[in-house]
């Protein structure tokens, strides 16, 4: 663990990338304290005002302060990121690495249902899934984890059928390993790196599908403050005040990007083969 | 014989394909006694390696896979065992060393940890002692502060030293049977030389039987005490291997020490003529009759069983059928 700690240390993008998550995070936990307004209370008086000393990121149609929706608007994004691509990732693993190690017909039945979920467009599956379950912050979760799920369970399958193979797996079962153990410690780190960066991808695109199905209506509440319902409704208002816009737009990208760049740190990290090379 | 270790009879390995069966390994049989050395030889696509999964029932799970015949280890036939008592077996009793060193090893865990994790699923040996093993495993492969090294990964090890960390690997649970698939193909002359020391020597410490499939002729003449040719599926030629280097019988045998250099000597190599057959369009007869310098009539109609030619020296050909004449 030390050890992996020093070689993330070593990639200075990475650890930027860990520190900005950090900070979200951290803006999350304890945006009550942070926050100068309360980020339902609407303020007729000073709608639509551009960012001054008493509105730092201005305020939006209804008079509410942008800077606390956006920090409260971390705890959704976050929530909502970790959890459904939390659950993406745990399923299509596991579906993927059962697939890819038995193959047969089990392979071809779960081939066959990430076939069907992959044939419909992300946010048109994520929308039938709402439809049926009905619009809730729980249900937005699970929608959007349902739809990442075969993307994980195909990418793990591959790696599987890939190492699966190798000798290093013959050589584990000629030393009577079961099958199991051999799936769980032999296969799966080994399969880690594709997947990570398919974690952090998936991340980002969770963050933007919870804006898109809130801006149609079947996500969290419209007075939510959510990075997604702040960007969509701000759409309205562009061209008058820019403000509304590039905040929560600049929330976004930070979060997409930081994830993106730490999870190629990780990567790297978690990657044994890539050891040393620069120390 | 009571130090008969290995007894393999008649063992078929059959793989169903939508070409036809493939007879990969079609009814061989060999002894291995404790402390004696073995050697499988046969060129690439023979059946050499696909005989060890079989012994130690790597394959055989699919429905398109069919072995039959005995494998008689200690006594007990390996076939019949439930895979629940042959995971048991693999690893501690019998050790396999995989082809490739370069691969064999699992490149996110560190060598020590893949050693250790043998004594750990086979005597539930806590990870302090297993670790010990480790190390103590990796000394008897003879790698220089083996505490160091436990703890690297394997690309970390050059390619002897990770075919000695495999080696290691196939001896921590103290098997007495270790088979070794091809241990030195991908190394170069000098390690090669070493890691044959080597397995001479760990023969003589544990008094195991090694089985080592190989394609080098020098390798057999370096080590083993016995020798089974295999061709097509089938052991063409079983002899020691003084008696089968002096006195070849089979017309493969005498091909491929023909087609081996000899120091000094300025003659032109002879390569046996020919490609072998395709193992899923198999004819009647002997396998081996469409490359054969000899053949005559009869090859054509069955393959031939193996004739003794001398009281442990056999061969499958019929120019040795002594009653035909």
């Amino acid at each position: 663990m030390i050890d992996f700690w020093k070689r993330f240390k070593q990639n200075h993008m990475a650890v930027i990338g860990f520190v900005i998550i950090l900070i979200i995070l951290l803006t999350a936990i304890f945006a009550k304290w942070l926050t100068p307004y309360d980020p339902y209370e609407m303020d007729p008086v000073n709608r639509l005002q551009s960012p001054n000393g008493e509105f730092w990121f201005g305020t939006d149609q209804f008079g509410r302060d942008i800077f606390s929706r956006i920090v409260y608007g971390a705890r959704i994004s976050l929530q909502v990121g970790i959890i459904a691509v939390g659950f993406s990732f745990i399923v299509g693993t596991i579906m993927g690495l059962i697939a890819g190690y038995s193959g047969g017909w089990v392979d071809n039945l779960i081939s066959r249902i990430t076939d069907v979920l992959f044939s419909f467009p992300d946010i048109l599956l994520a929308l039938v899934i709402m439809a049926i379950l009905g619009s809730s912050l729980n249900n937005l979760m699970l929608a959007i984890g349902i739809v990442y799920v075969p993307i994980f369970a195909r990418i793990a399958r591959g790696t599987v059928l890939n190492i699966k193979d190798s000798l290093y797996i013959e050589a584990a079962r000629s030393m009577g390993v079961r099958p199991i153990t051999i799936l769980w410690r032999h296969i799966l780190p080994n399969a880690m790196a594709p997947l990570i960066v398919q974690i952090t991808l998936s991340f980002a695109f969770a963050i933007l599908a919870e804006a898109a199905l809130s801006f149609l209506g079947l996500g969290v509440s419209p007075d939510t403050p959510s990075w997604g319902i702040m960007l969509s409704e701000a759409k309205d208002w562009m061209e008058l005040s820019w403000w509304t816009a590039i905040f929560p737009g600049i929330a976004i990208t930070l979060a997409v990007f930081s994830f993106n760049i730490m999870g190629d740190g990780l990567r790297d990290a978690l990657d044994p083969r890539l050891r040393n090379e620069k120390s | 014989m009571e130090d008969v270790l290995l007894d393999v009879k008649e063992l078929k390995t059959h793989f169903k394909t939508e070409k036809g069966v493939v007879k990969a390994v079609d009814g061989i049989s060999f002894q291995v006694r404790r402390g004696e050395i073995l050697g499988i030889v046969g060129e690439s696509g023979c059946g050499k390696s696909i005989t060890s999964q079989s012994i130690l029932r790597l394959v055989g799970y699919k429905r398109n896979e069919l072995v039959s015949g005995q494998v008689l280890f200690e006594g007990e036939d390996l076939l019949t065992k439930k895979e629940k008592n042959m995971l048991a077996i693999r690893g501690s009793k019998i050790g396999l060393i995989a082809q490739d060193p370069m691969t064999s090893l699992n490149p996110v865990y560190t060598v020590g940890n893949q050693i250790a994790e043998v004594p750990m699923i086979h005597e539930k040996a806590s990870k302090k002692s297993a670790w010990q093993t480790a190390i103590a495993m990796l000394k008897k492969v003879g790698i220089p502060s083996a505490e160091d090294r436990a703890d690297q990964y394997p690309h970390q090890f050059s390619g002897g030293m990770r075919q000695r960390g495999v080696i290691g690997m196939a001896l921590a649970g103290n098997p007495s049977l270790l088979i070794a698939d091809e241990p030195t193909t991908a190394l170069d002359v000098t390690i090669q030389a070493q890691v044959l020391d080597l397995m001479l020597k760990l023969r003589d410490e544990t008094n195991a039987g090694i089985i080592m499939i190989t394609h080098d002729l020098g390798v057999v003449a370096e080590i083993c005490d016995k020798v089974a040719v295999m061709y097509a599926g089938k052991i063409v030629e079983q002899a020691p291997v003084e008696e089968l280097f002096a006195n070849p019988k089979h017309p493969y045998t005498k091909g491929l020490l023909k087609s081996l250099p000899k120091l000094g000597d300025k003659e032109r190599l002879q390569p046996v003529e020919g490609q072998p057959p395709n193992l899923n369009d198999l004819h009647e007869g002997c396998r081996f009759a469409d490359r054969c310098p000899f053949v005559f009539d009869k090859c054509h109609t069955e393959h031939p069983p193996l004739f003794s030619t001398d009281s442990n020296h056999r061969t499958a050909c019929y120019l040795y059928d002594e009653e035909a004449e």
